[in-house]
C-alpha cells in the first residue's frame, strides 16, 4: 500500500489566487457522502460555474494535468480531507504553491500528494510557462528537491519530515503509529487524566 | 524555539516517540468525532483489519447535517440520512459514546465535549474539524485533523506531526463597551493576516484574556484556524477551574485537588520563551465587521472599505475578488449595508453567554420587514439552559426563528441556506464564497450583538448605539 515518492511528472495546470479556500475546493453540499467516491468532478464545481468554461479545471489544454501550481494560503478553511481528496481524484498527483494551509498540506501527506512550495518569482514564471504552453512537461525531483517545467529549472522546499516521509515511502504513517502500542500505552499511563 | 511554554510541556508529556520521518508520535487523550469527517475514516480502519484502540477516549455526536427544525427520522434529506445511520453504526460496532438528536447532549461537538467536562487542562485533543481549537480556552492543545488522521487516531490514539512554534498574543485592557471576544479576534486576524499563523500555536494571554470567562475564551480560540494558527490556548487559572467544577467529566473528589495542582504545573511559565510575541491595546479595538471573503477582511463598523492602495500588496489580488464578489466598493461604509438574513449560533458563538448577550440586544425591539433572522443554540444542553431562562421567548417577541441544536447555515450542510445573493449578518466564523450554502451568496461576520443590531435595522449597524 505505501510506496515511495521521489518524483513526480507530468503536464502542470495553473490556478491563481490567493487564499482559495476548502470551501471552493469542494463545496459543503458534496460532503454529504460517507466515501471519497466521484469527488474529483466537483473540484471547484462553484468557482467552475461562476467562469462559465473559463476555470483551468474546465479548460481542455489541462486535461490529464497532473501538477497543479497555485498561489498563497491554497487550502485555508476547513479541515475536510474532501479537498484534497477531490483534487486527487481529478488526476492531480502533486501541487507547487507559495504556500499551503497547514491541515490541508497535512492531508495531503497522508494521501501521498506532495504538496512543495516555491517563491513567488518562481510560481509566477511556472503560471506563465504552463498557461503559453499547457504541453510543457514538468517534473519535481523530491530529492534534488528542484522543479523543471520545460527548460525553466527552479528550487523547490518541503518540510524535512516531510519530504523523509515521501521519499522514504513512509507518508502513509498508520502503520508505523499502530506498531507502538507498548510505548502507547506507557505514554497514557503516565497521564494522570488518563485515570480519573 | 519556544520553552517552557503550556504547549511545550504538553507537547512533551504526549510524546510517544519520534517517528522515522522526524515527526513525533503524540498521543491524543481526547477524540472528537462527527458524522461528516469520520464514516471514510471507519472505513479505511475496516479495509486494513484494525480495530480502534481507546474506544473510551472517543465520543461521538451529531452536528453538521442536523435539520434545526423538523428532526423526525429518517431525515427528509437521504444523504443526511445515510450519514447518520453511517455514525451510529460505526459507533455501536466499535463501542463508542455517541450523544445522539435528543439525547440531551447533543449539539456542536465544540460546545457539547466543554459544557460536559470532557474538554480539561493539558489535554491533547484532535477532531476531524478545523475548530477544534477551540478547546484551547481550557490550556488544552487541540487541532483539526484530516480524515486520514482520524483513522490513525482510531487506530493508535496518535498523530504523526511536526511541532509547532508559538506566538504570544497579548491583549491588555478592558475591552470597550459594545465589543466582545468576537471583536478581538477578528481584529488580530485582520492585524496578523490568514495566513499569519502557519507553523504557530497561539497562546491568547494578558489581561483581556484572563478577565474573559470560558465561552469568550472559546470564542476567541475557536478562531485561530482563521489566522492560519493550527491551535490558540489560553493559560488555566480559576476561570477554567470554577467553570470545571462539578461537571460530568471533571475530576471528582480526592483526583480534584490533584488534578489542579497538575494543571497549575502545565501553565507557561513566567520566564517562558516564545518563537514570537505581538501586543494589542483592548482600547482600540472596535466592533468588527468583515466586508470580503476571508476573515482577514475586517474593519471597525465606523470604517469604510479600504482602497487597494490602502492595502499591503499581498492582499490586493484577493481584495478585488473581494469587491466583486460581494458587490462592495472600496470606499464604501460597511454601516448600512442591507441585510436579507441574521444568523445567530455556530462553534464560535452559539453558546449560553452569546445568547444572553445577543437577548439583551434584542428585548424590547423588533426584527426589521423583511429580514430572516433565527438562533440556533449550539447544543442541546445551551438550548435548555436558554429557554429556562426565558432567552427563547425574548427572542421569538423579537421576530426571531428558534430552533433546535446544530451547526445550521454555519455551512449549510443542513436545510439551512442562503437563497441567490442574499447577505447574511452572522455570528459564525467564515465569510468564504458559498460558505452559506448558496454558491453566490454573501456573509458579513460579526459579535451575536451585531447580528442583533443589524436585525433590527435590517443593515450593518453600531450595536454601541442600542446599549442603554
Ligand atoms: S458550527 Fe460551523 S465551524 Fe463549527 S463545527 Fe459546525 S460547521 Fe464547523
Amino acid at each position: 500500500m505505501v510506496s515511495e515518492v521521489k518524483s513526480v511528472s507530468g503536464r502542470g495546470i495553473p490556478l491563481t489566487g490567493d487564499d482559495i479556500d476548502t470551501d471552493r475546493i469542494i463545496p459543503a453540499r458534496f460532503l454529504r457522502c460517507v466515501t471519497f467516491d466521484g469527488l474529483g468532478e466537483h473540484a471547484f464545481e462553484d468557482d467552475r460555474a461562476a467562469l462559465k468554461g473559463q476555470h483551468a479545471f474546465d479548460q481542455p489544454q489541462f486535461e490529464g494535468a497532473k501538477i497543479l501550481v497555485v498561489n498563497r494560503n491554497f487550502g485555508c478553511g476547513s479541515s475536510r480531507e474532501h479537498a484534497p481528496q477531490a483534487i486527487a481524484k481529478w488526476g492531480i498527483n502533486a501541487l507547487i504553491g507559495e504556500s499551503f494551509a497547514e491541515i490541508f498540506f497535512g492531508n495531503c501527506v497522508a494521501m501521498g500528494v506532495p504538496c512543495l512550495t516555491a517563491d513567488g518569482a518562481t510560481i509566477k514564471k511556472l503560471q506563465e510557462i504552463l498557461t503559453n504552453n499547457p504541453q510543457a512537461s514538468m517534473t519535481i525531483n523530491m530529492e534534488s528537491m528542484q522543479v523543471q517545467c520545460g527548460d525553466f529549472v527552479a528550487a523547490v522546499s518541503i518540510g524535512e519530515g516531510a519530504r523523509n516521509m515521501f521519499v522514504c515511502g513512509t507518508w502513509d504513517a498508520c502503520g508505523q503509529l499502530v506498531a507502538q502500542q507498548s510505548q502507547i500505552r506507557a505514554t497514557a499511563a503516565k497521564l494522570p487524566y488518563v485515570t480519573w | 524555539m519556544s520553552k517552557g511554554t503550556l504547549f511545550d510541556k504538553v507537547w512533551d508529556l504526549h510524546a510517544v516517540g519520534i517517528l522515522p520521518s522526524g515527526q513525533t508520535q503524540l498521543f491524543i487523550g481526547l477524540h472528537l468525532i462527527h458524522e461528516v469527517t469520520s464514516p471514510q475514516a471507519f472505513a479505511m480502519l475496516r479495509e486494513r483489519g484494525l480495530k480502534v484502540i481507546f474506544p473510551e477516549r472517543t465520543i461521538a455526536t451529531v452536528d453538521h447535517i442536523v435539520p434545526t427544525d423538523n428532526q423526525a427520522r429518517p431525515f427528509v434529506d437521504t444523504l443526511a440520512e445515510e450519514m447518520m445511520q453511517a455514525l451510529e453504526t460505526n459507533c455501536k460496532d466499535n463501542s463508542i459514546t455517541f450523544y445522539n438528536i435528543g439525547s440531551g447532549n447533543q449539539g456542536i461537538v465544540h460546545v457539547i465535549a466543554p459544557e460536559q467536562g470532557l474538554t480539561q487542562p493539558g489535554m491533547t485533543i484532535a477532531c476531524g474539524d478545523s475548530h477544534t481549537s477551540t478547546h484551547g480556552a481550557f490550556g488544552a492543545i487541540a487541532f483539526g485533523i484530516g480524515t486520514s488522521q482520524v483513522r490513525d487516531v482510531l487506530a493508535s490514539q496518535t498523530l504523526a506531526l511536526s511541532k509547532l512554534k508559538v506566538r504570544k498574543i497579548e491583549v491588555n485592557g478592558a475591552l470597550r463597551p459594545g465589543v466582545y471576544a468576537k471583536d478581538v479576534v477578528l481584529h488580530v486576524i485582520h492585524t496578523l493576516g490568514v495566513k499569519g499563523g502557519v507553523g504557530y500555536a497561539y497562546e491568547y494571554a494578558g489581561s483581556t484574556f484572563e478577565n474573559m470567562n470560558m465561552d469568550e475564551r472559546m470564542t476567541v480560540c475557536n478562531m485561530s484556524i482563521e489566522g492560519g494558527a493550527r491551535c490558540g490556548y489560553v493559560n488555566p487559572d480559576k476561570i477554567t477551574y470554577d467553570y470545571l467544577k462539578g461537571k460530568d467529566f471533571a475530576p471528582k473528589d480526592n483526583d480534584w485537588d490533584k488534578a489542579v495542582a497538575w494543571w497549575d504545573s502545565i501553565k507557561s511559565d513566567t520566564d517562558a520563551e516564545y518563537d514570537d510575541v505581538v501586543v494589542f491595546d483592548a482600547a482600540d479595538i472596535p466592533p468588527t465587521v468583515t466586508w470580503g471573503i476571508t476573515p482577514g477582511q475586517g474593519i471597525g463598523v465606523n470604517q469604510v472599505i479600504p482602497t487597494p492602495e490602502q492595502l499591503p500588496e499581498e492582499d490586493r489580488f484577493i481584495a478585488e475578488e473581494a469587491y466583486h464578489y460581494m458587490d462592495l466598493a472600496p470606499g464604501q461604509s460597511i454601516k448600512g449595508t442591507k441585510i436579507d438574513v441574521c444568523f445567530i449560533g455556530s462553534c464560535t458563538n452559539g453558546r449560553i453567554s452569546d445568547l444572553r448577550e445577543a437577548a439583551k440586544i434584542a428585548k424590547g425591539r423588533h426584527v426589521a420587514q423583511g429580514v430572516k433572522a433565527f438562533v440556533v443554540p449550539g447544543s442541546e444542553r445551551v438550548k435548555k439552559q436558554a429557554e429556562a431562562e426565558g432567552l427563547n421567548t425574548i427572542f421569538t417577541e423579537a421576530g426571531f426563528e428558534w430552533r433546535e441544536a446544530g451547526c445550521s447555515m454555519c455551512l449549510a450542510m443542513n436545510p439551512d441556506k442562503l437563497q441567490g445573493r442574499q447577505i447574511s449578518a452572522s455570528s459564525s466564523n467564515r465569510n468564504f464564497k458559498g460558505r452559506q450554502g448558496s454558491s453566490s451568496g454573501r456573509t458579513l461576520l460579526m459579535s451575536p450583538a451585531m447580528v442583533v443590531a443589524a436585525a433590527v435595522s435590517g443593515e450593518v449597524s453600531d450595536v454601541r448605539e442600542l446599549l442603554n
